[in-house]
């Protein structure tokens, strides 16, 4: 990875005090990960150039690294090639005392603004070219950026995430070099394979007043406080790797989009877990809290004590079933362990009291599986699940649960595809989320429900949930299906 | 001398009062390890044998312990002084609950010497208060155990008669294991005689001179009861069965008619009805000998069999598998009566459960009771009741050949309670398979929910038998088609499953839980998901300069494995894939419940299947794979490849290009790496060239970004062959390397090469399909290292992949199990896509060398035990849910963390 800063205010080999490097020697330094060599490409009175290059040693990256979007992800890695929190460890360890604004033998060099560039061939700008110039024009700099496409070869490829990037404008090293240090990571956003959160926090309080007055600083410092995933979510990635080209990080739920994200970032606009925000994210607060209360409310008028959330993900439901007393026995159902980890964590299980906790269980089970476990039920929800399911299995789903479980009552959610129009970031006929293997309109949803019930002896009851659309109906769609007595 | 005699498998509890010798009688007629004793669980829960104040936990534990045992089948002796009725009642109990005999053995010696003893025994404290107290209890005892459930009682008084008993163990009455056949086991005859004697006649067995039949080849007949009732000729049948069972060439156990006729012989008051009426007539027609000879048989017949060294168990309406060779009333009712869920349906009729479908147990059971269109193997389990005497037929079952053989019914001799054809409600409930009648769906079909189950209560209420026969057979003919049977119980937690392969192959409790979630929600329907592939070790890593791999070290690897011949073949760089592909749609729903019609959702559709390692569906247009398939049919046609295969065949296949599935992978990753390698490794090489044309000392510097520039160029060169556009199947080529299998066997007994042979005839058949290139490699050979590197050099200079080595027999025996199914050898162009595009750069290839393969070799042979296994339970028509433990076992074991670059 490369950066070179170039100076054009004369003299210009002055950067070689401020930088506290000789123009006229190489210097290497042992950054941990690599060696980091500073030297001069050129070096003229009006114009001087330094090219700080580091060297990464792409094995120990491995060894350091854990796991990724996919197995291989940690050998054929951009990080030894691109401008990210390894460029800024590089940029302290070179330039630490010109970052603290120091210079022994021209104390008054730090304090001056000269024209400085600085270019950085390789960028990775998560966010694209329009954060780039978020980031760093209100900080006063002149941006010049060229994507760099993926493969000449393949132009139907298009671009690549990365940029050459040049940044200018008058001003003093040290804040070039200090606005560098924090806002590269940002660009990057990426995972930190070898900074711990304690280090990131004093970073961002070391950034000083320019962070503060940031119109991005909320999304500046989200970015630094990615959270990396769990061991448990490696094994699933190392499942479904190449067919999906990564794991999506809400993938091991399978109600990932609705029920709450790990991630409560969703207005960052560069963000991974943002862009599956549909609804927007307000409404989609909203709609899920609404889902919330139509199940509880369905739940509660069909009298169930004893009561299975088939798919609850997180547990949000959970949360909502422990706080009324009539239900007695509440049993939580998911097919990812990760998904019911999250929900123990919510439910504060460990820490629950005896009586409350003997009134709730988490099983991992699968529901196109017959399972014993789940039979002799009064209810059953199933809120946002079955459009997760591909069309051709939902018979056995159908069967396990109405065939073998056969509680009482069933309660079923899923989207009214005919109010995604009313989605103005929804392309037409998209769905609602990556994982969603169907989405129905109101006939569709009926006719399902309605032989449902008809082939296991039970009546079907539907009702919106969500402000009604006069022509789209409701964004979401109940149905309550009761067993003839 | 006493002689007690007791059943191998049942709990003994000793009767005595302290200081009476239980323990010692106990020590020298049982294992130590049989004898569950008080004093031992007080000491072990409270760390005193003398402590009485821990003895309701020291019993808990106890029951627990002897639970375990019995629920096993051991053998459980309980040495406790069990004088008090509250303390025998829950061994008799455990006994009930585990379907074996509870035995009591007392003990009865003189207050006086207990006393004494007592008194001897410094660790025991008890006065001779205790003692008196205790053989008051026991005096009142003896005379209740046998009201209390025990049903041997021995009762040893004094100590000469305790010291001279002996115990003997005796085989129990079910056990007749060392019966190996081969059997007949025939179905319900119902006084059926002229049936019966059609099929006696069509099996071969001749009547010999003392009225017996018997058959030439020492075969014996096995009636599963329901002999009478009903039908034209009762007397006949049973004379028929019991001359045979006389002469040793036939057994019989009963069912809930011969029960029931028993008890009217006896002239015990019973409800005349369901054809009973025409037996007592039919008998009383005839001589009072014969009666009462009907009396003696029917009242010495046994429960069930266990059969054939335990491979095959008979019964009249089935049998749980935790009651097999066990005694109890439970049992018993079971055997007679199958299970009912105590509800009634709306004619009144007993709701049955349908336990076949929970059944896992490795014993093939046998049963009838139920009419069912035509015997369905379930979960190994089959009924044979065809409803003869309703006008169906009177099937057998060759055993060990599995081979059905029927007469059909002359006449309809007695109507159904129930009318022919299911209520509509039913058979939509059932949601599957039109056509399928009542019978069936309650003992084969999950899917019948209350309302189906009801259809078939008990034999009165079925007969819907002959009509719906017909459908039945295309319909439910595979028991092992049906994904509706898998239970999460199957596969959840940590399991073993047994391979022919490698014996038993763990499957840990977190691995299951991934592959849960991966398989519920991505794999296709498991009806077609019959194998998946496993893993492949590479080669130990090349001590060659400038190389990781060298095919030298599979040959060499193979030949420390004792391996003669390999089979060289060239691997595509594509995305693996498992093509199923059948012959025609029945072959389809035959083999895999694929149901074009039918209710929604309950079959699976097609008429074959494209899927992924993972079991994932490969295409996402079902166009392209229909297309695929039919294309793939057509190359199988005209090869006629279908002669050697049967029905269907599966192939195991690469897929090009690999951008096909992964475009993304690549674009966005390797293409985006590659993109910024070459992007900053140049603009470094720039500033570097200005460097040194100012004088300062960059040389090695820029030697070094100089090469690795160059890594970085190769590296893209590397991914590009893999990668170009797909519109149409005419972009896409299908490479199968090795057939898997067909409706008539699995291909893992053929060579190599004949896999070879056969993708080159399908790729001449048509261009959709490519050849793989490969070489046959005698390792006796002294040329053959330098032949193999040439070719293997021409390959992956070339731009390919690498090569799989494998032995010329894919399984071989080596030196420690199996040989690796496959080694792979990859060239070191394309190790820049597994190691990164620096791999090469001086010092990095040292450190890189050092990789552990014994974990991916391990996980390779496991996952091979695994998948070979699920073809060979498939292609038996073994149950689904051992087909699927197999295929489940490899997407657990591929979720184990192993170095991804290997």
């Amino acid at each position: 990875m490369l950066l070179t800063i170039t100076s054009t205010s004369p003299p210009a080999t002055d950067l070689g005090f401020l930088l506290h490097k000789n123009p006229a020697a190489v210097r290497s330094v042992d950054v941990g990960f690599g060696m980091a060599h500073a030297y001069y490409p050129e070096a003229g009175a009006d114009r001087c150039t330094i090219a700080l290059l580091v060297e990464v040693d792409p094995v120990a990256l491995v060894r350091r690294s854990r796991g990724g979007p996919f197995p291989l992800a940690a050998y054929v890695n951009d990080r030894p090639y691109v401008a990210s929190s390894f460029l800024s460890v590089a940029l302290r360890k070179v330039f630490g005392t010109a970052l603290r604004g120091q210079c022994k033998e021209r104390p008054e060099l730090p304090d001056q603004r000269l024209e400085l560039t600085a270019r950085l061939p390789v960028l990775p700008c998560r966010g694209g070219e329009g954060l780039l110039r978020r980031l760093f024009e209100p900080l006063g700099y002149a941006v010049s950026a060229r994507p760099i496409p993926l493969d000449p070869r393949f132009p139907w490829w298009g671009d690549s995430p990365y940029f050459d990037v040049s940044v200018s404008a008058r001003c003093r090293v040290r804040d070039l070099l200090g606005q560098l240090y924090v806002l590269l990571p940002v660009l990057d956003d990426d995972k930190h394979y070898w900074v711990t959160k304690d280090e990131i926090d004093k970073l961002v309080d070391g950034a000083g007043e320019w962070l503060a007055g940031h119109p991005e600083r909320d999304a500046i410092a989200r970015r630094y406080l990615r959270h990396q995933p769990g061991l448990a979510a490696e094994a699933i990635a190392r499942l479904v790797d190449e067919e999906s080209g990564g794991a999506d990080p809400d993938g091991a739920d399978p109600d990932g989009a609705d029920r709450g994200s790990a991630d409560p970032g969703s207005a960052d606009p560069g963000s991974a877990a943002g862009e599956f925000a549909v609804p927007p994210a307000g409404e989609h607060a909203r709609l899920r809290d609404l889902r919330l209360t139509a199940v509880l409310g369905a739940l509660k008028a069909s009298g169930a004590r004893r009561v299975l959330d088939l798919g609850c993900g997180d547990g949000r439901l959970l949360a909502g079933l422990l706080q009324d007393g009539q239900f007695e026995e509440i049993v939580g159902v998911d097919a990812s362990v990760t998904a019911l980890e999250r929900a123990a964590r919510r439910l504060r299980l460990a820490e629950m009291a005896p009586r409350q906790r003997a009134r709730i269980r988490l099983l991992q089970g699968a529901l196109t599986y017959s399972d014993r476990r789940l039979a002799g039920y009064d209810a059953a929800v199933l809120m946002e699940v079955i459009e997760h399911v591909d069309l051709d299995r939902l018979g056995a789903l159908e069967q396990a649960i109405f065939g073998e479980a056969a509680p009482a009552t069933v309660i079923v959610t899923t989207p009214n595809a005919e109010h995604n129009a009313r989605y103005p970031g929804l392309a037409p006929g998209a769905r609602r989320h990556p994982d969603h293997r169907f989405e129905w309109g109101r006939a569709e949803f009926r006719a399902w429900a309605g032989a449902v019930a008809q082939r296991h002896g039970y009546t079907a009851v539907f009702e919106p949930v969500g402000a009604e659309d006069s022509r789209a109906g409701p964004p979401t769609q109940l149905a309550v299906l009761a067993r003839c007595p | 001398m006493t002689t007690i005699k007791i059943p191998e498998l049942c709990l003994v509890a000793l009767v005595g009062v302290t200081g009476s010798g239980k323990s010692t009688f106990a020590a020298r007629h049982f294992r130590p390890t049989e004898v569950l004793s008080s004093d031992f669980f007080r000491g072990l829960v409270g760390d005193d044998e003398n402590d009485q104040s821990v003895t309701t936990e020291a019993f808990e534990a106890l029951h627990v312990v002897a639970a375990k045992r019995l629920a096993i089948g051991r053998l459980t002796v309980i040495d406790a002084t069990s004088v008090q009725p509250e303390a025998r009642r829950p061994l008799v109990a455990l006994a009930r609950e585990h379907h074996v005999l509870p035995v009591a053995i007392v003990l009865d010696i003189g207050e006086k010497t207990c006393i004494e003893r007592n008194a001897a025994r410094p660790d025991r404290s008890f006065g001779p208060g205790v003692v008196r107290r205790q053989h008051g209890m026991l005096a009142r005892s003896i005379r209740q155990l046998e009201r209390e459930g025990f049903r041997r009682v021995f009762v040893l008084r004094g100590e000469a008669e305790v010291d001279a008993a002996q115990i003997v163990r005796e085989r129990a009455w079910t056990d007749r294991s060392d019966a190996r056949g081969p059997f007949d086991i025939i179905g319900d005859v119902h006084g059926c005689h002229g049936e019966l004697s059609d099929l006696l006649d069509s099996l071969g067995y001749l009547p010999a001179s003392d009225g017996a039949r018997r058959h030439p080849a020492g075969r014996t007949a096995v009636f599963l009861g329901d002999l009478v009732d009903r039908g034209p000729d009762t007397p006949g049948v049973l004379a028929e069965v019991m001359a045979m069972a006389a002469a040793g060439s036939a057994l019989c156990v009963p069912g809930n008619h011969e029960s029931k006729l028993l008890r009217a012989l006896r002239g015990r008051d019973v409800k005349i009805s369901h054809g009973l009426a025409e037996s007592l007539a039919q008998l009383q027609a005839g001589p009072a000998e014969f009666r009462t000879q009907v009396i003696a048989y029917l009242d010495g017949l046994i429960s069930h069999y266990v059969l054939d060294g335990g491979r095959l168990v008979v019964a009249h309406a089935g049998l749980r598998e935790e009651m097999h060779g066990r005694a109890s009333a439970a049992v018993r009712a079971f055997a007679l009566y199958g299970e009912t869920t105590g509800e009634t349906d709306e004619l009144g009729l007993p709701v049955r459960y349908p336990w076949a479908q929970d059944y896992r147990g490795k014993a093939a059971v046998v049963y009838g009771h139920t009419p069912v269109p035509v015997p369905v193997w379930v979960n190994n389990t089959i009924c044979l009741d065809t409803g003869c005497v309703f006008g169906g037929s009177l099937t057998a079952l060759r055993y060990p050949e599995r081979e059905l053989v029927s007469v059909p019914a002359r006449r309809v001799y007695y109507e159904p309670a129930r009318p022919l054809a299911p209520p509509a409600v039913t058979a939509a409930g059932a949601g599957a398979r039109a056509g399928a009648a009542a019978g069936i769906m309650a003992e084969a079909g999950p899917a019948a929910g209350p309302a189906a189950g009801a259809a078939a209560g008990g034999d009165a209420g079925a007969g819907a038998a002959a009509e719906a026969g017909a459908g039945a057979a295309a319909e439910g003919g595979v028991a092992n088609a049906d994904g509706r049977m898998l239970d999460v119980a199957d596969v959840l937690g940590r399991r073993g499953i047994e391979t022919r392969l490698r014996g038993r192959v763990s499957v840990p409790e977190e691995n299951a839980a991934a592959a849960l979630e991966v398989m519920s929600r991505f794999a296709v329907d498991p009806r077609w998901l019959i194998y998946l592939p496993p893993t492949m070790a590479p080669v130990p890593a090349s001590s060659r300069p400038g190389l990781l791999e060298h095919p030298g070290d599979a040959l060499a690897a193979f030949r420390r494995d004792h391996v003669q011949r390999v089979v060289c073949e060239e691997k595509h760089m594509g995305s693996r894939a498992i093509a199923v592909v059948c012959r025609t749609p029945e072959a389809a729903r035959d083999w895999f419940g694929a149901a074009g019609t039918g209710a929604e959702g309950t079959g699976a559709e097609g008429t074959g299947i494209v899927y992924t390692r993972t079991g994932r569906r490969f295409f996402t247009s079902a166009g392209m794979e229909e297309a695929l398939l039919s294309r793939l049919r057509g190359a199988l046609d005209a090869t006629g490849m279908w002669n050697e295969l049967g029905d269907w065949a599966a192939l195991d296949c690469e897929i090009l290009p690999w951008s096909l599935k992964a475009d993304e992978l690549i674009s966005g990753h390797y293409a985006a790496v590659g993109a910024a390698a070459v992007a900053g490794l140049s603009a470094a090489a720039g500033t570097l060239d200005a460097a040194r044309a100012r004088g300062l000392e960059v040389a090695g510097l820029g030697e070094r970004t100089a090469e690795r520039l160059r890594a970085a160029e190769s590296f893209v060169r590397a991914y590009r062959p893999y990668v170009w556009p797909v519109s149409s199947l005419d972009d896409v080529r299908l490479a199968p390397f090795q057939v898997l299998a067909g409706s008539t066997g699995t291909c893992f007994g053929r060579d190599h090469e004949w896999h070879m042979k056969a993708a080159e005839r399908l790729a001449g058949a048509d261009p959709l399909i490519a050849t793989t290139r490969y070489l046959v490699a005698d390792l006796a050979d002294p040329g053959v290292e330098a032949a193999v590197a040439v070719w293997w050099e021409e390959l992956t200079g070339a731009g390919g992949e690498g090569m799989v080595v494998k032995p010329a027999e894919p399984i071989t025996r080596g030196r420690h199990g199996i040989a690796q199914p496959g080694i792979k050898c990859r060239g070191p162009e394309y190790l820049r896509i597994i190691y990164g595009p620096e791999y090469t750069v001086a010092g990095n290839l040292a450190r890189l060398r050092e990789r552990n393969l014994g974990r991916k070799r391990s996980l390779a042979s496991s996952e091979f035990a695994l998948g070979v296994e699920a073809l060979e339970r498939f292609v038996c028509r073994e149950p689904a849910f051992r087909v699927h433990e197999c295929v489940f076992g490899v997407l657990a074991l591929e979720s184990k963390p192993v170095d991804p670059r290997l």
